[in-house]
């Protein structure tokens, strides 16, 4: 039995120290699970107090017993005993660890199983090659050949951390339990072999990846359930990586094929999602051959999930195309098909397009660029869908370096003003967000006479979220154009609506302040900021009161000594003895911030 | 899932309103109304489409009986071509004749004897298999809320349904041998079916489920590999997915399954029960097929009561620690199973039940605290409260007595009155002195709570933690050969100086 009372006792002898770790210990029993939880967070703490002896012989089996505990306690254990190695006195005593996180290995609950695996997985490397065999390996053995599917779906993450360490014989255990997991019964285990056949595939000797993992492969890919085929496309870019070129054709191709082909939407998604990585485990003349005709139908495929995801990787798959054929294939192959996908019947695919798109235009280079993308471009820039347009608009930076931004402004200035007044406010702050960047493009001149006045339209919308991106977006936009330029076009307009009717016009004048006076520099805003926030503090609405307190507190370090003492000062002190509690309390916390007392 | 869309921001356009334009929300149900309800064609990859018309073949009623049989062949195969419904202007004569003849099809089987021939099987298990299974399709909308939402119909149903209603009738066919059909129905088959139980057309699922029970009646053979994939699916549910249309369905199914269990349970079915349903309470959508997944619960523990024990414990540790409308659900389980509790398992769970049940009673949310406290207006749970009243009451009282003066919700506090009044009645000696111990019991507590947040921040300044992320380490391998660190603190350590330094910020600094 576990030595509480002990414990307990030091503590009672006048051991004051000793006390909170007993309480500790007492509360790993509490029956509140959030006590219990508060408590073995604290783990490592008792262990270190224990000592590494009294851990191993009593704090271990403890907690061994107590895996049938609330998940989230259990989850919180697996996690910290993974980093209890020193705690159980290194590496030597390391598998002391082993039972308990067996245990938690086993539960149901996912997630914990899953901390248990990564906790096991790390504190493998500690152990020392004997002890691997010893303690660690029997281990696995145990788990995949658990009766319950949830300790052989744990096993499967933990072959490839102990076979690279272990002797042959144990290797080909190893290799024959794993065999099994692949073809177990249950879906889940057979989902999560599959999950980790390619991390396992890395660890193997090659001949061993040629006959074993191979035929594991092509068996999962053909599996029953479509959640199984799916996964051994993440595997595929493993395995094939792994192999010389000259056996990818007959090893992998035929199950990458069959898979493209699958009759299972998730399938040929997954396929597309990994359809870069797959290009570079196949290399350059598998991907003229087989994956442009592939990536082609899956750009075309019925589901629209499926053309989202491969519309995802077009430039991708068009920049890793070897570099002699590169132009042709994506002017006579991918193209076409871009060009349809722009005016697909769904906007996701659109959506997806439209932010790849333009990264075609450094591949092709600036005659085919104004040739044949410009219109795309163009014709996304008019998209119904304000998220075509916003993806459109917030990759303008590569365009810009092959063709220049000019050839797109006339177009892009109403797809910009129409989403900077778009009803919906989460797609006006999508815009602002991108102003900056775009102010970069267009160059300040273009910024001035287009753009300035839809900056500071957002500065009086009706949400407050859109009044503070344009706040931050004023920011930006003088640390890109100087605080000259900032003095001669923003402030004054900024400061004018200081005297709004509205006070919550008048309030961005502040916050306004607040963001811009550090970019605008001490002459600025001494000269021109300062005054206005003075003459407000005189304001009938207690709001804007309290914010000049902290917007004094904000550009305080901006000033000089002698404007916080000539002019902030007297002005704090006024608005501490103001009537409102809230505008005291500000000004209080100004004066002593700014040590003004 | 990863071929789910990213949470797409809600970008639409529509023309812009007045109203729209000033907060950027609209309600949820105005959206609604906007939508049609969809319809979706099942995802049959790359689907051929129909070169040849389909002519209308002779009536079978209008055939003589010696020829019906190769006529009878020749419209099952026929009826495997497939249409897209979603393109509704094409092969419609065509889409015509299939339906005609699949409707022929279902009056030849369902009116006729003697017209089941061994050697039409293969056909007839063949067009039903090119009909019905195929790839569902992604979900239309990705935040699908089953209860919310209108679902996406089938596209393809008007021949769809037909098949359905075919294979139906073939499975209640008189002349139906399941030990011919049984080469054709087989484990492939079952498991393909099932797959379609995730359709999110409601109909779709209707006739599955009348299917599958059918099927599970006719084919022992096939029995307990419905069952093991059945559990599959359900286990993936609950710890992979949390997404699968057709779960109230399948538990319909089982409910009756449990029913025809044969005692003493197997174990295999007593896992079944502990493993995978009790868990299935954890679930998001616990509100779709609450209903059925109690009904079955409560099967098992009609049919075996020392299962109670177990159940209930395990209902207890899936609790719902957020939200209100499962925790609602929770107890209405909690009565239907202690309406049929025995009072010898009663005994053996009533203090972790009733601990939680007096957390539920003082629950802020009032449709929980209102649930919980109607357990007192079911006769036979008063019978046993009664019995048990000197280890309930002390359970209950704290709570009751606080929340009968703290409850913002007066029906609650009237309720409370109530059930305190019963509670008195049952043990009026055992009442009052718990009356009379409240405050110092209350006290007592509040101290307890006190001591420990003092010890917590006693335990901050010790700042152990820190000590064990860096130094502390290296405590613990100084201190290897000691055989108790916690004499340490007290004896000048006579192992490496960090030692020393280290166990004295480690156990002396707190005063």
């Amino acid at each position: 039995c576990f030595g509480t009372s002990e414990v307990l006792m030091a503590g009672a002898d006048g051991d004051d120290s000793l006390y909170p770790i007993a309480v500790l210990i007492d509360e790993l029993r509490n029956e509140d699970v959030q006590l219990r939880l508060n408590s073995i967070k604290k783990l490592s703490t008792i262990a270190l107090a224990l000592g590494v002896e009294r851990t191993r012989t009593e704090l271990l089996p403890f907690l061994t017993d107590t895996i049938y505990d609330e998940d989230e306690v259990l989850l919180a254990l697996a996690e910290q005993l993974g980093n209890f190695t020193m705690l159980v006195g290194g590496p030597e005593y390391v598998h002391c660890l082993l039972p308990p996180l067996e245990s938690l290995a086993t539960v149901e609950e996912t997630v914990v199983r899953d901390k248990a695996v990564e906790s096991l997985r790390k504190i493998s490397h500690e152990h020392s090659p004997v002890d691997l065999e010893v303690h660690f390996e029997p281990l696995v053995k145990r788990l995949a050949s658990g009766d319950w599917f949830t300790s052989r779906t744990s096993a499967c993450g933990l072959f490839s951390v102990c076979y690279p360490r272990v002797s042959s014989t144990v290797k080909a255990e190893i290799r024959q339990h794993f065999r099994n997991l692949c073809s177990d019964d249950t879906p889940m285990v057979r989902r999560a072999a599959a999950s980790k056949l390619g991390e396992f595939a890395k660890v193997l000797e090659l001949d061993y990846v040629k006959s074993d993992i191979i035929s594991l492969f092509t068996a999962l890919a053909s599996d029953e359930q479509d959640s199984v085929r799916l996964l051994a496309v993440e595997a595929c870019v493993s395995i094939a990586t792994l192999l010389p070129q000259e056996d990818l054709e007959t090893l992998v191709m035929p199950t990458l094929r069959q898979a493209a082909e699958d009759k299972s939407w998730r399938v040929r998604y997954m396929v597309a999602d990994k359809f870069s990585e797959l290009q570079k485990a196949v290399g350059p003349e598998i991907t003229k051959n087989d994956l442009v005709p592939a990536f082609q139908n899956l750009l075309k495929d019925c589901e629209a999930e499926v053309r989202a995801a491969a519309a995802n990787k077009v430039k991708e798959f068009c920049e890793n195309l070897p570099e002699d054929s590169r132009e042709t294939i994506i002017m006579t192959h991918i193209l076409p098909c871009v060009k349809e996908l722009v005016s697909d019947t769904n906007q996701h695919v659109k959506s997806a397009l439209a932010s790849v798109i333009m990264g075609l235009s450094t591949i092709l280079g600036k005659d085919n660029t104004i040739e044949h993308l410009l219109p795309l471009f163009l014709a996304q820039l008019k998209d119904e869908c304000p998220e075509v347009r916003l993806n459109i608009i917030s990759n303008l930076d590569c365009v810009n370096e092959v063709i220049g931004i000019r050839q797109l402004s006339q177009s892009l200035l109403p797809a910009i003003v129409e989403l900077a007044e778009d009803a919906k406010w989460r797609v006006r702050l999508a815009i602002i967000e991108y102003m900056p960047l775009l102010a970069g493009q267009l160059g300040v001149e273009f910024f001035d006479e287009k753009l300035n006045s839809l900056c500071m339209a957002w500065l009086v919308d009706h949400v407050y979220a859109i009044r503070e991106a344009a706040t931050c977006n004023l920011t930006k936009l003088v640390e890109k154009f100087g605080a000259e330029w900032a003095q001669n076009t923003i402030v004054p307009k900024v400061l004018g609506m200081a005297n709004d009717p509205n006070y919550l016009h008048r309030m961005t004048t502040l916050f306004c302040i607040n963001a811009l006076s550090e970019a605008c520099g001490q002459e600025i805003t001494t000269k021109h900021m300062l005054p206005v926030v003075l003459k407000m503090s005189n304001d009938q609405v207690a709001n804007v009161r309290f914010n000049v307190a902290k917007s004094l507190q904000k550009i305080g370090p901006v000033l000089d000594s002698n404007s916080l003492q000539t002019e902030v000062k007297p002005v704090l002190e006024k608005l501490a003895a103001d009537q409102d509690i809230d505008v005291k309390y500000f000004a209080q916390e100004a004066i002593s911030v700014l040590a003004l007392a | 899932m990863p071929w789910s869309y990213l949470p797409a921001v809600c970008i639409k356009m529509s023309a812009i309103s007045a109203t729209e334009k000033v907060d950027g929300f609209t309600r949820k149900s105005m959206r609604k109304a906007q939508k049609q309800r969809k319809s979706q064609g099942s995802s049959q990859f790359r689907t051929q489409s129909s070169l040849v018309e389909l002519s209308p073949l002779p009536h079978l009623k209008d055939t003589p009986s010696t020829e019906q049989q190769v006529l009878f062949v020749q419209k099952l195969q026929q009826c495997c071509v497939l249409f897209d419904f979603l393109d509704s202007v094409t092969d419609l004569k065509s889409k015509e004749v299939k339906r005609a003849t699949l409707n022929e099809l279902v009056d030849y089987v369902s009116t006729n004897r003697g017209v089941l021939v061994d050697s039409a099987y293969p056909d007839i298990i063949h067009m039903i298999s090119t009909n019905l299974f195929r790839t569902l399709p992604p979900s239309e909308n990705p935040d699908f809320d089953p209860e919310e939402d209108e679902p996406s119909l089938e596209a393809a149903w008007p021949h769809i349904q037909l098949v359905y209603e075919f294979l139906l009738r073939f499975l209640e066919n008189p002349d139906f041998q399941p030990s011919t059909a049984k080469r054709y129905i087989d484990q492939k088959f079952v498991l393909q079916l099932l797959d379609l139980f995730d359709s999110e057309d409601p109909r779709e699922r209707d006739f599955l489920k009348t299917i599958l029970h059918r099927i599970y009646g006719k084919f022992l053979g096939l029995r307990a590999f419905i069952r093991k994939q059945i559990n599959n699916i359900f286990l993936r549910f609950i710890y992979e997915t949390e997404h699968f249309n057709g779960v109230a369905e399948l538990l319909e199914i089982l409910g009756s399954i449990i029913n025809g269990f044969a005692l003493p349970l197997k174990a295999e079915h007593k896992q079944f029960l502990m493993k995978v349903l009790i868990p299935m309470h954890t679930t998001r959508g616990l509100a779709l097929f609450h209903a059925q997944l109690a009904y079955c619960v409560v099967q098992f523990l009609e049919k075996d009561s020392t299962l109670t024990e177990p159940v209930v414990r395990g209902l207890l540790k899936f609790w719902p620690k957020t939200c209100s409308q499962k925790e609602v659900m929770f107890l209405g389980e909690i009565e239907e199973i202690l309406d049929i509790i025995e009072p010898t398992q009663f005994k053996k769970i009533q203090e972790p039940l009733f601990k939680q049940i007096s957390k539920c009673v003082a629950s802020p949310h009032f449709q929980v605290a209102e649930r919980s406290l109607y357990f007192w207006n079911n006769e036979y749970i008063l019978s046993l409260i009664e019995e048990n009243i000197d280890k309930i009451l002390p359970l209950m009282f704290g709570s009751l007595y606080r929340i009968s003066k703290e409850h913002w919700n007066q029906t609650i506090v009237a309720l409370v009155y109530n059930v305190l009044k019963t509670l008195m009645e049952m043990n009026g000696k055992l009442f009052d002195e718990l009356t009379a111990s409240y405050k110092a019991d209350r006290q007592r507590e509040k101290k307890k709570e006190q001591e420990r947040e003092d010890l917590w921040e006693k335990l901050e300044a010790l700042k152990l933690q820190d000590v064990s992320n860096s130094r502390g380490l290296q405590i613990a391998q100084n201190n290897n050969n000691n055989n108790n660190s916690l004499t340490n603190a007290e004896e000048p350590n006579t192992s490496a100086a960090i030692t020393d330094s280290v166990n004295s910020q480690t156990f002396n600094c707190a005063k």
